[in-house]
C-alpha cells in the first residue's frame, strides 16, 4: 500500500480592516449603514459599562468581575446576525454579547453583587440566553445539547452559539464538545475568543498548535481564524457560520484573535506576568478606534455624534446604576425556594430554621 | 520562630519539602510565574525552576491525572486546584485510578500525590468559590481528606501529606488564609494524619470543628465559658477521613455531651459521620441528644445571601448550649 498524504481541511486567517483603520476593499462586505451602526453602538455600551464596573468595583459598589474592554469587537461581531431562536451560552467574559442579547447592564451589577436576581432573564432580555458560567470549558456541550434539541423538536433556523475562552480549549469538555457537534453534525457556531492569556498563561504555554482554528480540523469541521479586533471579519465569519448552520451543514469553530487589555478579574494583577509594554501594542489596535475611522471616512459618524452618544449613554448608564442602587431588599431565604421544583420537608424544615436563625443579629467568626 | 498566615505557612511546607527531595514537584494553574491566585507557591517557580514548579494547560482532570502517573513513576507531585468548585473535574480520575490503585494492583503500585483545594465561604467571591464538599473526597475509600484550621498545623500536615505513601485531598479554608498570624517554630514539623487534636480540655461537653469553622466554634465556646463557667473540651478534627473517632468517642465519654460544627451542608456530612460514630462507640455515656449546627441542604447562594447561610458565632453558642441544655 502506497504512502498517501490525507486530504484535510484547510485553516486560513482573516483579516478587512486593519489597526489603522484601512479596509481591504476587495474583503469589505459593504455592510448596510443600519448594521454597521448597530454593531458601534453595542460595542461603544459594551466598553463604557465595563470601564464605569471597573470604577464601581474599585469603589466597592461591586464584587469581583472580569473586564472585557478589548474584545467588543469579538464579542459584537459573532452576536449580530444571529435571531431570535438562537441561543447564546456564554462564559464569563461576554460582557458586550449579553448586552445586546437584551441584559441590562443592572442585572450585570446585581450579578455582581453576590445576587442570582443578576440571572434573570428580564422582559426585553432573550429567553435564550444561559446565564454565565464560570466553570471554565463546560458550557459548549450545553450548547451541543440545546441544539439537539432544538433539531428533535423540528425547530427550524437555530443555531447555539458558544463562547469560550483560549484556556478553556486545553478543557477536555471542550473537545468532546466539538466532537460530538461535529459527529452529529448540529448547527452549533463554537467561539473562541483567544485573548492570548489565561490568568498567567500565556497562549504558547497554554498549546503548542500554532492556531486554535485548526483545531477544527481534527473534528472535520470548518474552522477559521479571524482578527477579533476587526469587527468587519468576526462578523463576515459568523454570518457565514450561521447560514451553513441554518442549512444543516453542522458546526463551525471561529477563532477571534483577540486581547484581554485589563486584569483576568479585579483580583489579578497582570502585572506579575506581563508588562505594560505589551498592552501598549494591544492598544494600539483597540477594536473600537479602528471601526470609529472606518464608520467615519464612509461619513457613517463623526465627532459630534460620537458626543452625542456617549451623552446618551452615561445618562442610560446612570439611571441604571442609580435602580441597582436603589434595591436593598432581597429575599434572604431565596435559597430555599430552587433547591427542587416541588420542595421537600427537609428543605422547608431548614428555611424554618434558617427563618427563626436569621432574626437574630450574629457575628462571624 | 516566625509569625505567619496560613497561606505562608502552606508555601513554607511546599518550599522545605520541595529543598529536602527533588521528587516534589508542584503543579496547577497559575502556579509558576504567577505565584498561584492565592499566592500559596509564590517564590517558589524562581527557586526550583519551571521542570519543578509547572504552568499547566487549563485542565484539572489532566492535572490530577497526570499526578497521578507522576506518583507512580516516583515523583511526589503536589497539584493545586484553583479552587475547590473546580476540583470535581478530578473525580474521574480519583475515584476511578488515583484512590484504588494501591489495593487494584495488591500494593505494587501507589500513589503518593497530594491535590490542594482552597475551598469554603465567606469571601465575597463569585459562584463555586463558596462550597464545602469534603464529603465527596471523604467518601472515596482510600483517599485521606485533611484539613488545616491554622498556619501552624497548616505547615504540620501539608509536610505530612506530602509525605504521606497514599492521595491526600487537602483542603484549604480560604477564609482563614490571611484571617491570623500563628508562631511557627524555625524546623519543620509533622502531625500525623488520621489524628484529631483536643485543643482545649473540658469535661461538661464535646464541641468538634474544622477548617474555618474551628475559628466560630472557638469563640463561641469562648462566649459560653465567659457567661456560664461551662467547661467545654474542643477538638480540631484535622483529618476528615480516615476519621479519628476513638479520640471523639474518648472524649464524649468524659463529658457526655456533643455538638458538631459544619460549615457545609447538614445531610450526609462529617458532622452525621461524627455522630455515627458516637452512636457505635458511646451511644450509652451521652446525656443529651449530639447537636449539629451545620450549612443548609441549599445551592450554596451568590455571596450577596452566602452569609446568612454559614454557621455563625451565634449559631453556634445555641447549638452548643442546646445540649448543654437538654
Amino acid at each position: 500500500m502506497p504512502l498517501m498524504e490525507l486530504e484535510i481541511g484547510r485553516v486560513v486567517s482573516l483579516k478587512i480592516l486593519d489597526e489603522d483603520g484601512i479596509v481591504d476593499q476587495e474583503l469589505d462586505p459593504k455592510l448596510k449603514k443600519t448594521d454597521l451602526l448597530e454593531m458601534y453602538r453595542a460595542m461603544v455600551w459594551g466598553r463604557i459599562t465595563d470601564e464605569r464596573m471597573l470604577k464601581l468595583q474599585r469603589q466597592g459598589r461591586i464584587g469581583t468581575f472580569g473586564p472585557s474592554t478589548g474584545q467588543e469587537a469579538s464579542q459584537v461581531g459573532t452576536m449580530h446576525w444571529a435571531g431570535d431562536n438562537d441561543w447564546f451560552v456564554g462564559a464569563f467574559r461576554e460582557h458586550a454579547t449579553r448586552l445586546m442579547r437584551g441584559e441590562s447592564l443592572e442585572r450585570q451589577l446585581l450579578y455582581y453583587n453576590g445576587f442570582e436576581e443578576g440571572n434573570l432573564n428580564e422582559e426585553g432580555s432573550h429567553p435564550r440566553n444561559l446565564p454565565i458560567s464560570v466553570i471554565v470549558g463546560a458550557q459548549p456541550l450545553h450548547a451541543v445539547g440545546l441544539a439537539y434539541a432544538s433539531r428533535l423538536k423540528g425547530e427550524k433556523d437555530v443555531c447555539a452559539l458558544t463562547y469560550m475562552g483560549d484556556g478553556s480549549t486545553s478543557e477536555g469538555d471542550v473537545h468532546e464538545a466539538m466532537n460530538y457537534a461535529s459527529t452529529w453534525k448540529l448547527p452549533v457556531i463554537f467561539i473562541v475568543q483567544n485573548n492570548q492569556w489565561a490568568i498567567s498563561v500565556p497562549r504558547s504555554k497554554q498549546m503548542n498548535s500554532r492556531s486554535i482554528a485548526q483545531r477544527a480540523v481534527a473534528y472535520d469541521m470548518p474552522g477559521i481564524q479571524v482578527d477579533g479586533n476587526d469587527v468587519l471579519a468576526v462578523s463576515v465569519a459568523t454570518r457565514e457560520a450561521l447560514e451553513r448552520a441554518r442549512r444543516g451543514e453542522g458546526p463551525t469553530l471561529i477563532e477571534c484573535v483577540t486581547y484581554r487589555l485589563m486584569m483576568h478579574t479585579t483580583a489579578d494583577d497582570q502585572y506579575k506576568y506581563r508588562t505594560k509594554e505589551e498592552e501598549d501594542i494591544w492598544w494600539k489596535r483597540d477594536p473600537l478606534v479602528r471601526y470609529r475611522k472606518y464608520l467615519t471616512d464612509r461619513k457613517y459618524w463623526n465627532d459630534k455624534k460620537e458626543e452625542e452618544l456617549h451623552e446618551e449613554f452615561k445618562a442610560e448608564m446612570d439611571r441604571q446604576i442609580a435602580s441597582f442602587e436603589a434595591r436593598t431588599e432581597f429575599k434572604m431565604d431565596a435559597a430555599f425556594d430552587n433547591v427542587f421544583g416541588t420542595s421537600h420537608a427537609v428543605i422547608e424544615q431548614q428555611r424554618a430554621e434558617f427563618l427563626s436563625e436569621s432574626t437574630k443579629e450574629d457575628a462571624h467568626g | 520562630m516566625a509569625r505567619i498566615n496560613m497561606v505562608q505557612a502552606i508555601n513554607l511546607a511546599m518550599d522545605e519539602m520541595m529543598a529536602e527531595d527533588q521528587s516534589v514537584v508542584v503543579l496547577g494553574e497559575d502556579v509558576g510565574v504567577d505565584g498561584g491566585v492565592f499566592r500559596a507557591t509564590e517564590g517558589l517557580f524562581a527557586k526550583y525552576g519551571e521542570q519543578r514548579v509547572i504552568d499547566t494547560p487549563l485542565a484539572e482532570s489532566a492535572i490530577i491525572g497526570t499526578a497521578i502517573g507522576m506518583a507512580m513513576g516516583g515523583l511526589k507531585p503536589v497539584g493545586e486546584m484553583q479552587f475547590s468548585g473546580f476540583s470535581y473535574l478530578m473525580i474521574p480520575q480519583l475515584e476511578g485510578h488515583g484512590s484504588r490503585m494501591r489495593a487494584r494492583t495488591m500494593g505494587q503500585f501507589s500513589v503518593p500525590m497530594v491535590m490542594r483545594l482552597p475551598y469554603g465561604g465567606g469571601v465575597r467571591a463569585l459562584e463555586h468559590h463558596s462550597e464545602s464538599r469534603e464529603v465527596f473526597y471523604a467518601h472515596m475509600p482510600g483517599v485521606k481528606v485533611v484539613i488545616p484550621s491554622g498556619p501552624r498545623n497548616a505547615r504540620a500536615l501539608l509536610r505530612a501529606a506530602i509525605l504521606d505513601p497514599d492521595p491526600v485531598v487537602f483542603m484549604e479554608p480560604k477564609r482563614s488564609y490571611r484571617a491570623f498570624k500563628e508562631d511557627v517554630p524555625d524546623a519543620p514539623e509533622t502531625m500525623e494524619i488520621g489524628k484529631c487534636q483536643v485543643v482545649q480540655e473540658g469535661t461538661d461537653i464535646t464541641v468538634v470543628a474544622w477548617g474555618a469553622m474551628m475559628h466560630t466554634a472557638r469563640k463561641a465556646v469562648a462566649e459560653i465559658e465567659k457567661a456560664r463557667g461551662t467547661s467545654i473540651e474542643l477538638i480540631d478534627l484535622l483529618t476528615v477521613a480516615p476519621m479519628d473517632s476513638d479520640t471523639i468517642a474518648a472524649s464524649v465519654r468524659k463529658t457526655g455531651r456533643l455538638a458538631v460544627i459544619q460549615e457545609a451542608p447538614r445531610s450526609f456530612g462529617a458532622a452525621s459521620e461524627i455522630i455515627a460514630s458516637i452512636n457505635d462507640k458511646a451511644l450509652m455515656f451521652l446525656e443529651a441528644p449530639a447537636k449539629r449546627v451545620t450549612g443548609y441542604d441549599v445551592v450554596t447562594p451568590y455571596f450577596g445571601r452566602e452569609l446568612n447561610y454559614i454557621p455563625t458565632v451565634g449559631r453556634a453558642r445555641r447549638g452548643i448550649e442546646e445540649a448543654l441544655d437538654f
